[in-house]
């Protein structure tokens, strides 16, 4: 058994719908080790989503075999074994910013409720907003909000579903620095999913390119920058060549339909 | 200012329509005393607002009713409009609890058991087509012989009628969270129950109250219709059975009015319950 995070081997999944079947996730092996920031990257329909959603335990993969933490998927879930941050902040508008991270700990029974909020806050630069209630927050600071919620028990994984999919340009890439920063800081192990390719490069130590129908995966690359990375690094020959080599992967997936 | 505006306009047409009105239906009685008084608008307006037993009250008659059945009598006098209002309404509140109550239970059952949507819903629904006025007297009846209070028996009419709206509101906003809330419940492996207090329950407060209002109202009526076949002698239904017995229209009219002024008090306060429970919820002033 290889100590990976997440081992996916020949995982397949197929959704049965009105008009047939369709196969969203076909022929998937990929290992995550532990400290990792692995990015799914691929145009819609490429099954990204998907794959997170059966790492998480959401979606049931059809065939091949999917562990996480040495555990089945569900055993994985069962046992709270990662964050996970979807596309919109999913936050509870009734609950105040410090009530919505405090809600995993409520439900899982977690000692040091005080102690476990302030810190997260701390760590997603949101302290002083305890008190705010979500629709008093700008989209960036609600999704933070959601990042603090996911990391508020502490789980090694985190699985980001296009966090930042829906925030302008700006406040993308600061709150990339800042996932970088936090990523550094608390050593998860992190698996991202986008559609931006310079998101993907400047995060990643490793880029899943996948490609649709059926969805899967067609390029892994090792990003081979240094740990820690500032946006000047965009700008580097390194980092257009990983750029450039997501981007012919992207193409090469397309090819047959254009 | 501008916001009672309307409301009065609308307020100020109806008594001139009521005042109006008065003169046609009051004919019968008044067309002879007008004629024996010497004829004249003046006259006809005299006798058609002032006649001791109308067919139509005019407004200030009305309101000269509900002054002495209210302010000028002794509260808890048999005669007096707050006391019956009191008896009508302590069965009212009973049977909305009850029935708000009855309903919220029913919704999560209906949300979290499969099976009871099919098999419950149906008769939910089938509960609410049968006449209340012919479901009253056979509650009354059977509810009579098991030795309940009085007060619990009238209750339960209006408890029939009030869970149907909560039940169908509550199912509704105990399922709005959207599937990425649900998801987040799954992904911390929430148990259902955990789910229905820190997610379902509290998004569907806003429902929950949109039922109420409704619900609160046809708790009156419910209680006023219960009073009618029990041959109550206290109540807004006895009044209005009692004042239909004997052709007193005044008493049926004052009756009416303090009943409405009733119903429209309990949904002011649900609606401040309402107002005060989302702000404490964070809802956007």
């Amino acid at each position: 058994m290889a100590s990976g995070v997440i081992s996916a081997e020949n995982v397949g999944l197929i959704f049965q719908t009105g008009d047939g079947a369709v196969e969203a996730l076909s022929k998937i092996s990929l290992s995550v080790a532990e400290g990792e920031f692995v990015s799914l990257i691929g145009p819609s329909g490429c099954g990204k989503t998907t794959l997170l959603r059966s790492i998480a335990n959401l979606e049931h993969p059809t065939s091949g075999k999917l562990m996480v933490n040495g555990l089945s998927a569900e055993q994985a879930r069962l046992a709270r074994a990662y964050g996970y941050v979807f596309q919109a902040p999913a936050l509870l508008p009734w609950r105040t910013v410090e009530a919505n991270v405090r809600l995993p700990l409520e439900i899982m029974g977690l000692d040091d409720i005080a102690g476990r909020v302030a810190r997260n806050l701390a760590l997603v630069n949101l302290k002083g907003f305890e008190k705010k209630f979500p629709w008093q927050l700008s989209g960036g600071m609600q999704q933070r909000v959601s990042i603090a919620r996911a990391l508020a028990f502490d789980p090694k994984l985190l699985l980001m579903d296009e966090p930042f999919g829906a925030l302008d340009e700006i406040v993308r890439d600061k709150l990339n620095q800042q996932l970088l920063e936090l990523w550094a800081r608390t050593n998860k192990t992190i698996v991202f999913v986008t559609h931006s390719i310079p998101e993907a490069v400047f995060l990643s130590t490793k880029i899943v390119v996948m490609s649709p129908r059926p969805g899967r995966i067609i390029d892994v690359i090792d990003v081979g920058l240094p740990k820690n990375r500032n946006l000047d690094i965009r700008e580097s020959p390194e980092f257009l060549k990983i750029a450039h080599r997501v981007r012919e992967g992207l193409k090469a997936g397309h090819s047959y339909e254009d | 200012m501008t916001r009672a505006l309307p409301v009065l306009t609308i307020t100020l047409a109806l008594i001139i329509v009521w005042y109006a009105a008065c003169i046609p239906m009051n004919a019968v009685l008044t067309t002879p005393k007008i004629a024996a008084a010497g004829g004249g608008f003046a006259n006809t307006l005299a006798f058609s607002w002032n006649e001791v037993r109308p067919v139509l009250p005019s407004p200030h008659q009305v309101f000269r009713e509900i002054w002495n059945t209210t302010a000028m009598v002794e509260p808890w006098a048999i005669k007096s409009l707050i006391y019956h209002l009191w008896v009508t309404l302590s069965s009212t509140l009973v049977g909305f609890v009850l029935g708000g109550l009855l309903g919220v239970i029913l919704a999560i059952g209906i949300v979290h058991v499969g099976s009871l949507e099919k098999s419950l819903m149906p008769w939910v629904i089938a509960s609410q087509t049968i006449p209340i006025l012919a479901i009253a007297p056979m509650l009354i009846v059977v509810l009579g012989k098991t030795g309940l209070p009085d007060l619990i028996t009238k209750a339960s009419i209006s408890a029939y009628l009030c869970f149907f709206p909560v039940t169908i509101g509550m199912v509704k906003g105990l399922r709005s969270p959207d599937v990425m809330q649900q998801d987040l419940m799954r992904t911390y492996n929430a148990s259902a129950s955990q789910t229905l207090w820190k997610l379902r329950l509290p998004a569907s407060v806003p429902f929950l109250f949109a039922s109420l209002k409704v619900s609160v109202a046809i708790a009156l009526t419910g209680a006023i219709v219960a009073e009618l076949p029990t041959g109550a002698v206290a109540g807004i239904g006895a009044r209005l059975l009692n004042g239909s017995y004997y052709g007193n229209t005044l008493q049926i009219w004052a009756a009416l009015f303090v009943a409405a002024f009733g119903a429209a008090a309990l949904v002011w306060a649900l609606g401040a319950a309402e107002a005060l429970s989302l702000r404490r919820m964070g809802a956007k002033p």
